[in-house]
């Protein structure tokens, strides 16, 4: 079945997939079925998934190089996931929570790591996502790799803000921790290391 | 009379002198058995569960007794009581659990009796005091606001007495300056006090200068909503301190103590620059990761468009009765 369908068609499907969550909380707070505090629900929700997606974005070079599935055609797709989340996330956070208020924006965004580290990364994911075209791409040349090499420090930092979105240490962000750190890891592996492991496949 | 608030008839034209009425809020405000049930059933059906991250929507039925208070005399001028189902199925209680559904998914085998609370330290009287001897007293119903340290907030109509009733008995030395509150210990039926992760220290405890204890705003509550404390909201005794962030008010409280030295607490222990011992109600003194200038109320019905901000009131509105306490501080610092 997924054989048939095109590379085109698989990534119209992803995205399609990909914003259910984002559809399916935003229809249930506007229905009241987020709980007693819905709009720090539906913040959440969206900031979780966009870590989700930049995850899997940097899941595909190790799944290529470890199993042999080439998934590279849907990275920029999963990236771009990651992207929109990350701006439904500050959206929600900007005009649902804080209610486009200037002054408590800009002391949130000038003085506390917490905010700040979110919005580096946001900032990063902003610009990746905005050089992710193939025009952007011809034009870097060899730069583009470099630029987008930045999306590891978009992932340290997000998952640096989720850990501290919580009053205590908690499991969860610490597992999302731990995965973006062996991702980062690997990708510190000599190349020689990956590209033998690719040669015996 | 306005059907929305029934107890603001006998409010009219005497602001501090007022009648508290029990509100029984009109059935619009409630919401409806069918719904929360709804609310599970679209969880077991997985989905939702798979997109939100889970725990934060469940309820659970809370058990109680009926209790009989008169009126605290407070004014209730402006506040509308948060809903039955938020104030029970929305709750910071870590010795069950660190989601907001926790403590009222999981208190279920918590056994609020029999119980007794220790009062000793610096008194000429050290007492031990029964649960039910605490309940059979006069009790007064206090519709205070709640305001967390999260910046979100409520308005809890509670059932209790004042502080000060139980430390005049046992009479404090000359040497008491302050008081310690010590919350109970009880791994085997509070899952959260035996977690993979260091949480807080237990017990969980609390502290007040010995005037913020004696204040008459500052109570030991034994119910809410006209019936006794469920186990999620601090049962069968807790201390509520209006005019502080809500981590103040320690929850099934076994132990006061008078001390004259500073008692350690709970969230100061874990985090000195995020969480002072004074921790009054302060839109100037930012959390270190958020501001405190506004919150967000709990339990406005209409979806997350309905939930706007508000400001947040120095020492929570209750600045008339208590800043005096605080002359000549320097809040930024002791905050």
């Amino acid at each position: 079945m997924a054989a048939r369908l095109s590379a085109g068609r698989v990534r119209t499907l992803l995205y399609a997939v990909g914003l259910v969550p984002a559809a399916a909380t935003f229809a249930m707070g506007v229905a009241n079925r987020l709980g007693a505090d819905p709009v720090n629900v539906f913040e959440r929700t969206l900031g979780l998934w966009a870590i989700r997606f930049l995850i899997l974005s940097l899941c595909v070079t190790p799944l290529r190089e470890l199993a042999g599935i080439n998934l590279l055609r849907y990275r920029r797709a999963l990236g771009l996931l990651a992207f929109w989340y990350a701006l439904f996330h500050v959206t929600a956070y900007v005009g649902l929570d804080q209610g486009f208020d200037g002054a408590v924006l800009l002391a949130d965004i000038t003085r506390r790591p917490f905010v700040i580290l979110g919005m580096v990364a946001f900032l990063i994911v902003s610009v990746l996502a905005a050089t992710s075209n193939a025009w952007s791409i011809r034009r870097l040349g060899r730069r583009w790799g470099a630029v987008h090499r930045m999306v590891y420090l978009a992932g340290l930092c997000a998952a640096v803000h989720f850990i501290l979105s919580f009053k205590v240490l908690r499991v969860e962000p610490l597992l999302y921790a731990v995965v973006m750190a062996v991702l980062l890891l690997y990708r510190l592996l000599p190349g020689a290391v990956r590209r033998r492991r690719l040669a015996q496949r | 009379m306005s059907p929305r608030r029934p107890w603001r008839t006998a409010c009219k034209g005497d602001r501090f002198m007022s009648i508290f009425r029990y509100p029984h809020p009109p059935a619009s405000e409630i919401t409806p058995r069918s719904l929360w049930l709804s609310r599970r059933d679209l969880l077991a059906t997985g989905l939702a569960g798979a997109i939100v991250p889970p725990g934060l929507l469940r309820p659970a039925p809370a058990r109680a007794a009926p209790l009989t208070a008169r009126s605290g005399g407070q004014s209730t001028e402006g506040l509308t009581p948060t809903p039955f189902q938020d104030v029970t199925h929305y709750n910071n209680f870590y010795e069950f659990g660190l989601e907001k559904t926790d403590p009222a998914e999981r208190s279920g085998g918590f056994h609020p009796r029999p119980w007794t609370v220790r009062v000793d330290g610096l008194v000429a009287h050290p007492r031990t005091y029964d649960i039910d001897a605490l309940l059979a007293r006069p009790l007064q119903e206090r519709l205070y606001r709640m305001r967390c340290v999260e910046a979100w907030s409520m308005v809890i109509p509670w059932i209790g007495f004042p502080l000060a009733e139980l430390l005049k008995e046992v009479e404090p030395l000359g040497s008491a300056k302050y008081v310690a509150f010590e919350s109970v210990v009880r791994p085997s039926e509070m899952p959260g006090q035996s977690g993979v992760l260091p949480v807080l220290d237990w017990p969980y405890v609390e502290g007040l200068r010995l005037d913020e204890a004696l204040h008459p705003l500052t109570i030991l509550a034994v119910g809410l909503y006209g019936q006794t404390l469920p186990n999620q909201n601090g049962a069968p005794i807790r201390l509520v301190v209006p005019w502080k962030y809500g981590f103040k008010g320690a929850k099934s409280v076994v132990r006061i103590r008078l001390t004259d030295s500073r008692p350690p607490t709970s969230w100061n222990l874990r985090a000195p620059d995020e969480y002072g011992f004074y921790a009054n109600v302060n839109p100037e003194v930012d959390h270190p990761r958020w501001s405190q200038a506004t919150e967000r109320p709990i339990g406005v019905r209409g979806g997350f468009f309905g939930a706007a901000r508000k400001p947040t009131l120095p020492f929570n509105g209750y600045g008339e009765q208590v800043a005096a306490l605080y002359a000549g501080m320097n809040l930024r610092r002791d905050f």
